[in-house]
């Protein structure tokens, strides 16, 4: 019978964790790390963007790329849910539609590893109802 | 949506474009008189009392991107699908609370589902707000709370895969110590 997992586990990890990165330079701005958005409004939950936002949280971890992945509100892409938007420092946002499993891990190997454009991009020239700061 | 977890997450959003800064959310389990409660709870903008009447419209939203906002329609058509119900109850500037309720047994109401992922996920994707969790069962209670977990991983960011991975077991461990369904 496995223990449960308490806060004392946690400080133990964190005690691991704060070794490991020692050496390392811990380069916390946005500017340096892959930054994905996947988009969770009613459309993107229902459509399946939480099982891609868990796929990506575990892939980045796995192939040792470093990137943030947080969510966003609707990006007014209902049609193509669940859609990615990713930028990879240096280059400009591009958003993805229609990801699934097999297209996120694409996503990562050819667009974020090697700066290949994968299928389903949606072109970034949509009209808001009204001008809006996107942030 | 499939799961009552996935409703949860689409709540949380909308606390979160609300610039709730503590989102509280809370399950409770009532064998009892079989009933099953939801209640996610924010220090948000809030709703004025002429929104509050046309929120749960889904021809009515606040966002500029679409026309169309399904989350509190379709949360309440999962709850009075079980005889249950939905309310929102809000005040400007201090914040809402969506209250949904319905029978535990009722064989259309759908599973809770990953409910410890949903709250690992949202912890780890929004490092500038606390999220408190709670669930009741009746055989205990678990209250997590991202606060403590922020202070004890000190410098560590809670962005961390290893730790967002960590926090999910950790919930989904201690909701099985108090046979949470899922």
């Amino acid at each position: 019978m496995t223990t449960i997992k308490t806060l004392a586990d946690l400080k133990k990890l964190k005690d691991d964790l704060q070794e490991k990165l020692k050496p390392r330079e811990r380069g916390l701005s946005p500017e340096t790390q892959v930054q994905v958005k996947v988009a969770m409004a009613t459309c993107g939950i229902a459509s399946g963007a939480k099982g891609i936002m868990d796929f990506l949280v575990e892939e980045f971890d796995k192939r040792n790329i470093e990137a943030v992945v947080t969510q966003t509100g609707c990006m007014g892409y209902c049609y193509a849910e669940p859609t990615l938007e990713v930028t990879v420092p240096g280059k400009e946002p591009v958003v993805f539609g229609f990801v699934d499993i097999h297209r996120a891990d694409e996503i990562i190997e050819k667009y974020i590893k090697n700066g290949e454009l994968v299928e389903g991009i949606i072109p970034q020239n949509y009209e808001t109802i009204e001008k809006i700061d996107n942030k | 949506m499939t799961e009552l977890s996935l409703h949860i997450l689409d709540i949380i959003q909308n606390s979160i474009v609300a610039k709730a800064d503590l989102i509280e959310i809370s399950v409770l389990e009532d064998g009892i008189s079989d009933l099953l409660l939801i209640e996610i709870s924010d220090n948000g903008i809030g709703i004025d009392g002429e929104t509050l009447k046309k929120v749960s419209d889904p021809f009515y939203t606040s966002r500029t991107t679409r026309k169309v906002g399904m989350g509190i329609s379709l949360f309440r058509q999962a709850a009075e699908q079980c005889n249950g119900s939905l309310t929102i109850e809000s005040q400007l500037h201090v914040g809402t609370t969506v209250k949904v309720v319905m029978k535990n047994s009722h064989l259309d109401k759908q599973p809770i589902g990953d409910i410890a992922g949903v709250i690992s996920l949202m912890v780890s994707s929004n490092p500038l707000i606390d999220f408190t969790y709670q669930h009741i069962t009746g055989k205990g209670k678990y209250l997590f709370n991202s606060k403590e977990i922020k202070k004890l991983l000190e410098d560590i960011p809670v962005t961390d895969p290893k730790v967002i991975k960590f926090i999910k077991e950790m919930i989904q461990d201690n909701l099985h110590e108090i046979n949470a369904s899922t």
